[in-house]
């Protein structure tokens, strides 16, 4: 055979030339005969009990197909890890946009005047919308203690560290909520037919989350239930649990009326109604040595998760783990909590409580750094986690990796040291200053700890008569690159040319389940799995003797043919298995986290505007190790699009809520990044390698949410001098921040930063 | 928005779109992208926010970049409408495209068709624009997945391979 090498190169992305052409089929695109549109009835009650409905006598009600928790012939709830949350409220509502009741109409026009046509009666309940408000339990809305879900990691014994520490340094930090904001709004068609019955075509990242959902909301059983994705235009977590939600809406709808309807939301509805980044705060208390070292600490890490469960547990956990950035920790005590409030449920976006609980840690170095008088550069290389060394959770690393040097090389990139000396001259007049400012951080791919075990995924590849393959997974493509890279591995791995290779469209009918499209599990987890299974055809072909281990793509077709016509269907499947020396204690959260990290070190330049209070990032250096780049044009895609968001994240995105209602659900008055307002994103790659990846690969697509935010904030205070501990930083909140600062300096405050 | 409840409003508007002379019957404050995506079944056009921030449902009229989702369909009575399903008779799409699909400017692709047709409308006012043109040019269309970098590419290069030619 010979030796071709796909993975690693620049194919065409599998389904690309139908999205530059605009074939590319969203739900939306499609039309089904006699379908209906759907829309919904929310609450606009905070928290109450509904005590009367009334339904308009101007509209002819006859016409509609309408549907109330009564409808449903399951069970009333999101099926994902609590089952807390209903499909559609009953008697009381615990947050605005609450669904309420569903309705439909052949006519989009007449379903929107029906919705206004719905009014509601509610008996006020006294509702919580704030952590603080949450932590005070005087109102209790959710449990017996407002609490989801906690955590608790300790590391050697803090108790003992306090009284050798040369300095105690303590901060508070708060991140905001942030909307996924993908093109493509939340969408759906479902269709009911007695004999086969729910099917769903839909925006989505997970069908089996979905399938799940829809079993135990219609009480049908698995083979009743399918689910099929269309293309999916972004998603970034927003698609991970919220499609179940929508999805059951339009099930309902369709089991009732006999008819497929669509519901597909409009901007202002799908930015009110579904999740958002779950907003923190975070608490460091930190003993560290005369020179600098991190001797232990106790870290507090909080999040809002709304008013249901949802996955707030799951996003909690990632936020713990990587509480404690890539340092090493002789000891520490991490205490995490996800509060209730009367909000739409948080839920998951890219990074999934890490970019929250690093902006703390990095944002806290700085601090550190400050207090003890050296560079933000020499407090982060005294304290690098170094290779056997172990994390918070007692995770040995086991990789060769230094962080040292990838931070040299980081500065190197930047000029990071000409343009501070710079910066510190020029910023001496004018109104316009500028600031250079790093962040070192990690990023854990796959499911935490024993998660990936309970995923037990299953991944399929399947060869024809006509010597071609196709990969069968239902991890998903929406803008990442699945289609691409797991067709890319599968080729390598049988030899193929890539043309031969496709991959089937994710229908659970036909797909097994490889699992959610997550946690930047697909490239590392999914893909090792294609890796074998594709193996697994090759061998068969092979100890059969219809192949040898030599071969021309024209030969594998041969034996391909041969084999199909004496013994049937050719798939091979592979399933997960956890490497032997995993070891994971989820009682103690303790042991081997992840399988991989990914580590990176950003570099962010800023001018901070002095009479606008704008801040600009005028250049950004991202550097990371992420195993073995698959596709170095997808791969930088990832990142350059993430470090985009994340400065969305840092400087422009701001949810405004009134009484847990975003009040700002538009395009026009919550700002995300456009093409004037972003710096040249420069992306560099490391390349260790990954054991348990596919050919070398980790995660990827989380990991450039974590570093820009602290990145940027710590240019915004090389620039002003000025301490930031809350983002987004908008011109207002800069605005406020240096007022504040002027008047603490006019009381001549004690304590000041050497900044 | 479906428009059958205003029939006796409707009205016959003739256009062209991607070449070809059609006719519609439609309540004239319809709007152009759901005349496209409904009536004419072009579903290249795509609706991100409806109030024209976005720029996905973005086609060329009259040669003019505007947002479909503003634009009141008697508006483009005997007009010129471009969409991204004119693929080969305008001489800059095909070159766009392919840059795009190279250069890594489409991920979930469904900013893409709009994108596109403001990297068509910038070419043809600009060119051999700089980076600062290119920014300027597609600042109207937001794309949450690449960060843009590589969409400048794709445009940067398609300028440079037809200055070339």
């Amino acid at each position: 055979m010979t030796v071709r090498h796909i993975v690693g190169t620049a194919v065409p992305r599998k389904e690309g030339w139908d999205k530059v052409t605009g074939a590319a089929r969203y739900v939306d695109d499609m039309v089904l005969p006699g379908m209906l549109y759907g829309a919904t009835v929310r609450s606009n009650a905070a928290r109450g009990k509904i005590r009367k409905i009334s339904f308009d006598s101007s509209v002819d009600w006859n016409e509609f197909v309408i549907v109330t928790a009564k409808d449903i012939t399951g069970k009333n709830c999101i099926a994902l890890i609590l089952d807390d949350q209903p499909c559609l409220a009953a008697e009381t509502v615990n947050h605005p946009e609450e669904p309420i009741l569903l309705l439909a109409h052949a006519d989009r026009h007449k379903l929107r005047k029906a919705v206004e046509a719905v009014s509601i009666e509610y008996e006020a309940l006294p509702s919580v919308h704030t952590i603080e408000e949450s932590e005070q339990k005087s109102t209790i809305i959710w449990g017996t203690d407002n609490t989801f879900k906690s955590y608790l990691v300790e590391k050697g014994n803090v108790d003992a560290v306090w009284k050798e520490a040369a300095h105690i340094v303590e901060g508070e930090y708060f991140t905001g909520a942030q909307e996924q904001l993908y093109i493509e709004n939340n969408g759906v068609i479902a269709a009911f037919d007695p004999e086969s019955g729910v099917t769903v075509w839909g925006s989505l990242q997970c069908p089996f989350y979905v399938h799940k959902a829809l079993m135990a909301l219609c009480g049908l059983p698995e083979d009743k239930i399918r689910v099929v994705q269309m293309e999916t235009g972004g998603a970034f977590g927003g698609k991970e649990e919220y499609p179940s939600m929508i999805a059951g809406h339009a099930a309902l709808l369709a089991i009732k009326s006999g008819k497929p309807v669509k519901i597909v939301y409009d901007r202002m509805e799908d930015m009110a109604a579904t999740t958002k980044r779950h907003p923190s705060r975070t608490r460091h208390r930190i003993a560290v040595s005369k020179d600098g070292k991190i001797l232990g600490g106790e870290i507090e890490f909080t999040i809002d998760g709304g008013a249901y469960a949802t996955l707030s547990s799951v996003v909690l956990s990632r936020g713990t783990i990587h509480a404690g950035g890539p340092y090493f920790w002789p000891s520490v005590r991490i205490r995490t909590k996800a509060v209730a409030t009367n909000t739409p449920p948080h839920g998951a976006f890219r990074g999934f409580g890490a970019p929250q609980s690093l902006f703390a840690m990095e944002r806290h170095m700085d601090r550190i750094a400050q207090v003890v008088g050296i560079s933000p550069i020499e407090i982060r290389r005294r304290n690098f986690l170094k290779p056997n060394q172990t994390t918070t959770t007692e995770q040995t690393i086991r990789e060769n990796i230094d962080l040292d040097r990838l931070l040299s090389r980081a500065l190197e990139l930047s000029d990071y040291d000409a343009k501070k000396k710079r910066f510190a001259e020029e910023n001496e007049h004018g109104m316009c200053k500028k600031g250079i400012g790093i962040a070192a951080f990690l990023h854990g791919a796959g499911f935490t700890g024993s998660g990936e075990r309970y995923l037990n995924s299953l991944v399929g590849v399947e060869a024809s008569v006509d010597g071609n393959v196709r990969v069968l997974v239902s991890s998903a493509e929406f803008g990442q690159g699945t289609n691409t890279v797991l067709c890319q591995i599968a080729a390598e791995a049988l030899g193929l040319p890539y043309e031969n290779v496709a991959i089937a469209q994710p229908d659970t009918t036909v797909v097994p389940n490889s699992g959610p499209t997550v946690a930047s599990r697909t490239a590392m987890i999914v893909g090792k799995l294609v890796q074998s299974a594709a193996e697994g055809i090759k061998q068969t072909l092979t100890k059969i003797g219809v192949l040898k281990d030599d071969y021309t793509a024209e030969q594998f077709r041969a034996a391909c043919g041969e084999y199909i016509a004496g013994h049937g269907a050719l798939k091979s499947y592979a399933r997960y298995e956890a490497p032997g020396d995993v070891y994971w204690d989820d009682e103690k959260y303790r042991g081997e986290a992840y399988a991989a990290f990914a580590w990176a070190v950003y570099v962010a330049e800023v001018t901070v505007d002095l009479t606008t209070y704008g801040v600009t990032v005028n250049d950004f250096v991202a550097l990371q190790e992420v195993g073995r780049v698959l596709h170095p044009v997808l791969a930088e895609g990832q990142i350059t699009g993430g470090v985009a968001q994340a400065i969305g994240f840092a400087l422009y995105e701001k949810v405004v809520w009134q009484n847990g209602r975003m009040i700002n659900n538009q395009m026009t008055n919550y700002i995300m990044p456009s093409s004037v307002d972003l710096p040249p994103i420069r992306v560099f790659f490391e390349e260790l390698g990954n054991v348990h990846g596919a050919h070398g690969a980790k995660g990827i697509g989380e990991l450039p949410m974590d570093g820009p935010a602290p990145a940027i904030i710590s240019a915004v205070e090389d620039a002003t001098g000025v301490r930031i501990r809350a983002i987004p930083l908008l011109p207002e909140d800069l605005f406020e921040a240096l007022r504040h600062e002027a008047i603490e300096q006019d009381v001549s405050s004690p304590v000041r930063g050497t900044a | 928005m479906n428009a059958s409840q205003q029939t006796s409003a409707k009205c016959e508007i003739s256009f062209t779109v991607n070449g070809d002379a059609t006719k519609v019957l439609a309540h004239p404050m319809e709007r152009l992208l759901d005349v496209l995506r409904n009536d004419l079944k072009l579903t290249g056009t795509k609706e991100g926010c409806g109030e024209g921030e976005c720029g996905s449902c973005s086609v060329l009229l009259d040669g003019m970049l505007v947002n479909s989702c503003l634009v009141p369909v008697a508006q483009v009575s005997g007009a010129n409408v471009v969409t991204i399903e004119e693929i080969s008779a305008h001489a800059l799409m095909k070159p766009l495209q392919e840059a795009f699909l190279e250069c890594g400017g489409a991920q979930c692709g469904i900013c893409t068709p709009g994108m596109i047709l403001a990297a068509v409308h910038l070419l043809e006012k600009k060119p051999e624009p700089a980076l600062a043109d290119i920014r300027e040019g597609l600042a109207g269309n937001l794309c949450r997945c690449t960060g843009y970098m590589q969409i400048f590419e794709a445009v940067a290069k398609t300028a440079r391979q037809r200055v070339r030619k």
